[in-house]
Parts: structure tokens; sequence; C-alpha cells
């Protein structure tokens, strides 16, 4: 792996059952990167990437985080959590907790932080994402942008050095994605590593550094975005692009 | 932007039924609705006015129709005079009350039970009352009530000892159930997440003591207890019977609050185990904090109802000997001076039991309405 690679996969593999997901996965994200998945949908976009913070297995190759290689070590696993943030498709926030409490929660109880200081923190990251008068509300309350936007907060508030983002928007409605990719662009002009797995070809076009194209486990094409959309090599590429920009 | 403060939104319109409405909605609103109203009414007019009167109008408390003191079943009214009487004679219930609330607890050490009970209501009050002063200090009593408990009613720190045979009434119905039930709920969260562990060995030892248990009636479970307990143990050590009852009995509750709470467990979604996983909470954080406050908010109903079971099922410790409040009825009623008073027995007995189970169902319905409160559980 390279000096500056934050994450490195090398042959990468992954079965579920009999069904190989992941087919000998490499990619090197370096620091402060911004990098989109795309793909159609079983080609094992989101299982490379929650490969990443160990939320699925795999059983082949490496992964390296960070400088920590992912292996059964729950220790191993523990720190790199710690280092990567993650955002789902369907928020998962915990509805039994306030918004606050749902960003509080980790530093009080991973990081040991006081509550006052976890509290101002929280607000700090309510206000990132443009949402600090939600703070005491529950998250049924809230409209799902809102509560992705929390989803985010929550997962800034571990100060993560990588953010992971599975479909962040496609549990969303039309009018509430644009205020969560807002958050999103604004994070990646922050400065932070990012690996979005998302649709929003838009997005993808102001935000990425670097386009990966997955299909049927494998990685099919990596390319800068100019190159990705212009002018791409493989025609599966073409193929999908012509299906998803021409609708 | 708050979209609710965008619109001049219109109040619904104010129910102007007033009774006659609501009458006609919920008991006449078709001629099916109508014939059950009217014959439950029918019933209740029959039964009402019929206990009333043979409960209190016509019953006797301490004295007889005479105005003789009742020191036996022949000065019952209706023992003594059954063509005109036939009211309750409650005296039976009144001579053996101390009985029926401490067994035969020493009477001059009864201060214990009785501080025993006062406690019981102090530790139940933090649960009861949420917006309480210092409740979260006050819950600490509650988790440490049941050992000030066994010290104030065994004894010992400077306490004379009441051994346990001496125990009986309500006070080991309460014991029995009190403890078996605040034991029982956090070994049945053990086993319940040790069912569903990755790890064999745990899931596989604590489903083969799950199905074990399950699999025998609680009446095996007492003799289990009460006779083949003591054989595992080393010799010299003598556990006293009611704890080997209380053991038994915590064993086969654990059983049960296990199989609900696992239930509660699977229907919490994946996706919230991920989450709390991937902000980098432990297992049992994300057990302590997330999993489980979800999974019991929504068994809540099923642990209520298998403690209100548990409660009754208690009263099977009388076929090993042991005296609850059950018991104590049934001892009276043996008693040569007080034989046939079943009726008198039996209803008492049966509505200190419905005080109570009916208090713990209210209570449930009481935790479902303040939990739901502001709070909409992802999918639903």
């Amino acid at each position: 792996m390279s000096e500056d690679s934050i994450i490195s996969l090398s042959n990468v593999n992954k079965w579920f059952g009999d069904f190989q997901v992941l087919q000998d996965v490499n990619l090197e994200v370096k620091r402060k990167e911004r990098i989109v998945v795309c793909g159609p949908s079983g080609s094992g976009k989101s299982t490379m990437i929650r490969c990443i913070n160990r939320l699925e297995e795999h059983q082949e190759g490496t992964i390296i985080v960070d400088g920590i290689e992912l292996t059964g070590n729950l220790k191993n696993i523990d720190s790199v959590r710690r280092e990567v943030g993650m955002v789902f498709q369907q928020f998962n926030l915990f509805p039994h907790l306030s918004v606050k409490e749902n960003i509080t929660l980790a530093p009080i109880w991973v990081k040991r932080m006081p509550k006052a200081e976890a509290e101002e923190l929280a607000m700090q990251q309510l206000e990132i994402v443009k949402i600090p008068e939600q703070a005491n509300k529950y998250p049924g309350q809230l409209s799902g942008g809102q509560q992705q936007r929390v989803a985010i907060a929550r997962s800034l508030a571990m100060k993560p050095n990588i953010m992971l983002f599975d479909e962040p928007t496609s549990a969303l409605d039309p009018e509430m994605i644009k205020e969560v990719l807002d958050v999103m662009v604004e994070l990646a002009e922050a400065g932070m590593t990012m690996i979005v797995v998302t649709h929003e070809m838009g997005f993808a076009k102001t935000v990425a550094n670097r386009m990966v194209f997955m299909d049927e486990g494998r990685i099919v094409e990596e390319a800068a975005p100019e190159k990705f959309f212009n002018n791409p090599e493989s025609d599966r590429t073409k193929l999908f692009l012509s299906q998803i920009l021409n609708h | 932007m708050n979209l609710e403060n965008q619109f001049n939104t219109r109040k619904p319109p104010v129910a102007t039924t007033g009774l006659i409405g609501w009458l006609r909605i919920n008991l006449f609103s078709s001629w099916f609705n109508t014939a059950v109203t009217l014959l439950v009414l029918y019933f209740l007019y029959q039964i009402i006015p019929w206990f009333l009167d043979w409960s209190i109008l016509s019953a006797d408390f301490t004295h007889n129709y005479k105005g003789e003191k009742i020191i036996d079943r022949t000065f019952c009214s209706r023992v003594a005079n059954p063509e005109e009487y036939h009211g309750a004679c409650w005296s039976i219930i009144i001579v053996r009350f101390y009985q029926f609330i401490y067994g035969f607890y020493p009477v001059d050490q009864v201060w214990r039970a009785n501080l025993t009970y006062f406690l019981l209501a102090v530790a139940l009050i933090p649960l009861l009352v949420e917006n309480l002063p210092y409740r979260r200090h006050l819950i600490k009593f509650t988790i440490v009530f049941p050992i000030i408990a066994f010290v104030l009613l065994y004894g010992g720190f400077g306490f004379e000892i009441v051994p346990t045979n001496k125990w009986g009434g309500l006070l080991v119905t309460l014991v029995l159930g009190v403890f078996g039930i605040a034991l029982a709920f956090p070994l049945g969260i053990i086993l319940a997440l040790g069912r569903r562990s990755k790890l064999p060995v745990i899931s596989m030892v604590c489903t083969l003591f799950i199905e074990f248990i399950r699999g025998v009636p609680l009446i095996t479970l007492l003799f289990f207890g009460m006779v083949m307990l003591p054989l595992f143990l080393p010799e010299g050590i003598n556990m006293d019977g009611l704890v080997r009852v209380l053991v038994a009995v915590t064993l086969f509750q654990a059983a049960y609050m296990a199989e609900v709470i696992r239930g509660g467990l699977q229907a919490i979604p994946q996706g919230q185990f991920e989450a709390a996983q991937s902000v980098g909470l432990s297992y049992w954080q994300m057990n302590r904090k997330i999993i489980l406050p979800q999974a019991i908010r929504i068994t809540i109903p099923s642990i209520v109802n298998t403690s209100i079971g548990l409660f009754k099922d208690t009263t099977l410790v009388i076929i090993i000997g042991l005296l609850d409040l059950l018991g104590i009825g049934r001892g009276a009623l043996s008693d040569a001076t007080w034989m046939g008073l079943s009726n008198e027995v039996y209803v008492f007995v049966a509505i200190v039991f419905f005080i109570f189970t009916f208090s713990m169902s209210r209570y449930s319905l009481y935790l479902e309405k303040k939990l739901k409160t502001g709070i909409n559980m992802g999918a639903d």
C-alpha cells in the first residue's frame, strides 16, 4: 500500500453462502480523498463499504484502515470503528433517545466524555448539519431529511477520520435530498475522507475525486469523474451511465 | 423550515355527542350490541346487589345478629340461624388476620415484617411516579430493596433470626412473587442474550436451560427444589426451604422471561445493531443502551403477563408444605372451630390476589402509555 493511503483493500473476497458478493476487490483511498461508488443493485457496493468498518466480515484478502488491519481481533475492530463514521440508508437513529442523546451517547460511553462537554459537542454538530433547534425532539418527530442529518451529526461527534455513506439519500423524498447532499458537500469541502455509495450523479460530479463503478462484486472501472462520465472505458459502465443519466 | 406553522390549520370539530351520544355509539349502536348491553345490565343487576348484601349488608364482622361476639363458627349468624341469615361471616378472616398477613411470624418481631411491607411500598414509588425529585437515587434503593428485605425478615446483623418456616400468608406470597420476579428479570435478560449469542457454547447452554425449564411443570421444579436440590449441595450446607423454593420459582420464571425478551430482541431492526456498532459501542453498551431498552419496551405487556402468571402460580407452594396466603386460608378451614366457612376464605384470598394482579396490569398499561408518548418507534 502506498504511503498516504488511509484505506487499503487488497484482493478482498467475500461470499454470502455460495454466492460471491466481492471478487478480488482492490481499492486504495488517500487521506482527504472523496470517492463515489456506484453500480447496479446487488453489485457489492454496500457490502464493500460495510467491510471497511467490519459490519460485514470479509473472508479473503486484507483490509487496512489507518494502519490497522481488520481481522477477528476485537480490539482492532473497536479502534477502526472509532476512526470510521457511517451513515445508513435507513438513518438508523435510536428511536427511544432524543436527538441530542443520539449524538452524545457514543462520546459519553465510548470516549468517556463528561456529559456537559458531550452536549456542547452535540450542539456544535447539530449546527454543522443546520438543525440545532431539533435537539430535544425524538427521531420519530423529524422528517427523513432531518433524521439523516442527525445521523450524520451522530457520526461526526465521534470525530472520525473517514466517513462512509451507504446510499444516504435513497430513502428520502425528493425535496429532502438536497438538504442532506448540501451537508455532505460542506463536509467534503472541510477535508473529510469520504466513501459514498450513491446514485446522485450530480453530487458525484461536484464532490468526487474519483469514481468507482462496481458490477457483480468486481470493481469494473475507476476514474476521475471527468473521464468517468464523458469517456468511460468499459461497456458495462457506458450501459449503466446511459440508463441512469437518461431518464 | 417548520412546515407546521406555514398555514393556519383548523382544529378538529369539537365532539358534541355528550352522554346520550356516547351511549348510542358505545352501547346501542346495533340491535346485537343493544341485546348484549341489556343482557350484561341484567346480570349486573342480579349479581351486584346480591354480592353487596352477602358481603357487607347482611354480613357478620365481629358480632352476630344477637350481638354476641363471634368466637367460633357456631356463633356465625348464617350457621346459628340459617333460615333467616345468609350473609358472610368475616370473623374467620378477622380472627386469623395476623396469620393471613404474617403467617406464624413472632409477634414481638412483627415490626420487622411491617417495616418490610412499608419499605416495599417506598421501593415501588420511584417506579410509579415519574417526575419524582431524586428519582435516580430512589431507584438505587429499589434495586437493593430485596437484600434489605431479606435481612429484615430473616434476621442476622443483630436481628433475631426468624426461620422461614415461621413465615406465611401474604408475606410468603409477596416474598416469592416479588423476589421471583425481581431476580428472574435480570436472569431472563442474560439468558435471552445468551441464546442469541454467536458463541455456540453459550447459545447452546442457554437454549438447553430454557427448553428444559419450559418443558417441565412448575410443580416438578418445586419438588426438585425441595427434594433433590439438597442432594446436589455439598454436605453440611443446609439450604433454607423457602430459598430452595425461591430458586425453583426464579429459574422457572427466568426461562419464560428469557423467551419473552428474546421475542423483543428479534423485533429490533438489524440497523439498530449496526448503528450502535458503527459508533463504536461495545456489545454490552449496545445492549444496555440501545437494544434492551427498546426490546423491553415492546415486551412490557408480555413481561407483566408472565409476572402475573408467576404471582398466581406461587400458590402451588402449598403442595410442598409452605403456607402462602391460600395455604393459610386452607389451614383456617381445616380448623374445627371455623370449618365450613370456605366461601368467606376463598373470596377474601381472591380479592387479595385480585388487588395485586390488577395493580400489575394497570401498571403495565401506564408504562405502555408513558413510553409511547412522543416516541415513534421507527417502523410503526
